[in-house]
């Protein structure tokens, strides 16, 4: 598996690794069966994302998209980190091996899920914002495998 | 960090050209690099230095010259033995019984045979990886053609009551087939007192090069040609002998026999040294096989909370070199067949790292290892939304 000198930076080095323990919301995806959990934890203030933390149990490039995604949106507004893309992550990371992308599309769910959490909890939910979160019921997994690239 | 020693400690994949071997083929190439099948003077030279293989590889299982035949590799010789025998056998029976935990030569090999009508029992194996011989006994039929059960397993080193499973097919005189890949040079194999009909070898597991194996065959068991070509192998696998591989594979085999006893001592303190030290030294590790019964050079751990891929990754760049059954390193969704069939819950699989040991390994190695395993598992616990879950539960 070749992972770019990024992806082995934010591997070796992940950023936002941890808690926030007075978070404003918290958003968790994946599963142990398939090897990958990510965890994601929000501190919003005045629609403003003030930091962001993670907790990844899986390989390399989850972890490497967790700590890329979660440094793409420390400092942006909600609407700006609504429109995160797992493709933007993955860009980020000077690219992933095909077999690899559903793990940028985790960091991606993991991100809604906690803005989701965060809209419903705050009573701000609308017609329009469900729409972005219809990501959510995508299975990461398939997305991996629809890039056709077989296994190395 | 690039200045960092490699260590090599996945010998289980493959190993290197030992030079003995080396300088064994070397002439077999250039010099005397006539066919077997020609009638000149450097055709019979290299018919002599084949059949001289063949019966120095024979005499490693003291097995007959003529029940020796030479393949492209193990997943080679496992085909032919499973196909081979079903096709043989189709009217007498089409049910085949196997392991969960064997090799996907073997078990992508009995998929087939099912896809085209065949009835396959995969028998489940213990907490240890060891099939019971008295679940052979009853999973036996009146269609039973074959028994398929590997020596020792490739990834946790279990080693498998051969003998008694052996005996059981014989008194139901039914075939019975290893796969020896991984035990093959490793462990005491005799064929005059073990009852197994097809043995399967490789070359490259025991410092032969990749791309020669051998599949021992019982005189008077009926299987079927595998390579239609010419009269190579008495008729049954067609095609030019690879020659210089064959000869370096006998090369090989021998010195593994001779050195038998100095590297089971060796690797097994090497092992146990290993194992030892990291279940003290890593809370939340098991040890995957058999404690005893597993290959010499084998350790297999599962470290509770984290995943095998990003463990491999970290030891990569301390300069170790390991596998792991996790779903990341195979390509696959699901991890290791076999650790699930060792009863191992899914993120336990994941959570794999498999060390075998061979000729380079030092013993001084043992310590760094341990050290860099301490920290990595550290590191990836801090991570993991799972350790967390854990921490949290058990200190409120």
């Amino acid at each position: 598996m070749e992972y770019s000198d990024k992806v082995m930076d934010h591997f070796m080095n992940p950023r936002n690794v941890g808690e926030i323990a007075d978070a404003s919301a918290t958003g968790m995806v994946g599963n142990a069966k398939c090897g990958d959990i990510m965890k994601v934890y929000l501190k919003i203030e005045n629609d403003i994302i003030v930091d962001a933390k993670f907790k990844t149990f899986g390989c390399g490039s989850a972890i490497a998209t967790s700590s890329m995604a979660t440094e793409m949106i420390k400092g942006k507004t909600l609407d700006e980190a609504l429109h995160l893309t797992n493709k933007a992550v993955a860009e980020a990371l000077d690219g992933l091996p095909p077999v690899k992308m559903h793990c940028s599309l985790l960091a991606e769910q993991a991100v809604k899920a906690a803005l989701q959490e965060y809209f419903e909890s705050t009573g701000r939910m609308t017609d329009e914002y469900r729409k972005l979160f219809d990501i959510l019921d995508d299975d990461a997994h398939d997305h991996g495998h629809e890039s056709g690239e077989d296994h190395p | 960090m690039s200045a960092t020693k490699r260590v090599y400690l996945d010998h289980a994949a493959t190993t290197p050209v030992r030079p003995e071997v080396m300088d064994a083929m070397l002439p077999v190439f250039q010099e005397q690099f006539g066919n077997p099948s020609s009638f000149y003077h450097r055709g019979q030279e290299a018919k002599r230095l084949l059949e001289d293989a063949r019966q120095r590889i024979a005499s490693c299982i003291q097995a007959q010259s003529h029940e020796i035949y030479f393949t492209s590799c193990g997943t080679e010789s496992d085909n032919w033995a499973i196909k081979g025998v079903a096709r043989a056998l189709e009217k007498k029976g089409r049910h085949i019984i196997t392991s969960k935990i064997e090799h996907h030569a073997v078990l992508h090999s009995c998929e087939a045979l099912a896809a085209q009508g065949y009835d396959i029992t995969y028998l489940d194996v213990d907490a240890d990886g060891r099939v019971d011989p008295q679940a052979v006994r009853q999973a036996i039929r009146p269609d039973t053609i074959l028994v398929t059960i590997m020596m020792a397993n490739n990834e946790i080193g279990t080693i498998q009551p051969i003998a008694e499973i052996g005996s059981i097919c014989r008194e139901h005189k039914v075939t019975f087939h290893s796969d020896a890949v991984q035990a093959a040079g490793a462990i005491p194999i005799d064929v005059s007192t073990l009852p197994v009909d097809l043995l399967s070898f490789s070359g490259h597991k025991m410092y032969a090069p990749k791309g020669v194996g051998a599949l021992y065959i019982r005189r008077g068991t009926r299987i079927a040609t595998f390579m239609d070509g010419g009269a190579q192998e008495r008729n049954r696998r067609g095609g030019t002998e690879n020659v210089p591989y064959i000869v370096g594979f006998a090369k090989a085999f021998e010195l593994a026999m001779a050195e038998m006893a100095e590297n089971t001592q060796r690797l097994t303190a090497l092992r146990d040294d290993l194992i030892e030290k990291v279940l003290q030294a890593v809370p939340h590790t098991r040890l995957n096989g058999h404690r005893t019964d597993r290959l010499p050079n084998n350790v297999n751990f599962s470290f509770e909370f984290i995943e095998g891929e990003s463990i491999l990754i970290m030891l990569d760049h301390f300069g170790f070199e390991c596998s792991s059954g996790s779903a990341c390193t195979s390509g696959s969704l699901d991890p290791s067949h076999v650790l699930l069939a060792i009863g191992l819950p899914h993120e336990k699989a994941h959570g794999s790292l498999r060390v075998t040991f061979g000729k380079s390994s030092d013993p001084e190695d043992i310590d760094r290892l341990v050290e860099s395993l301490v920290k990595i598992v550290a590191r990836l616990r801090d991570i993991s939304p799972l350790y967390e879950a854990y921490l949290k539960e058990t200190h409120g």
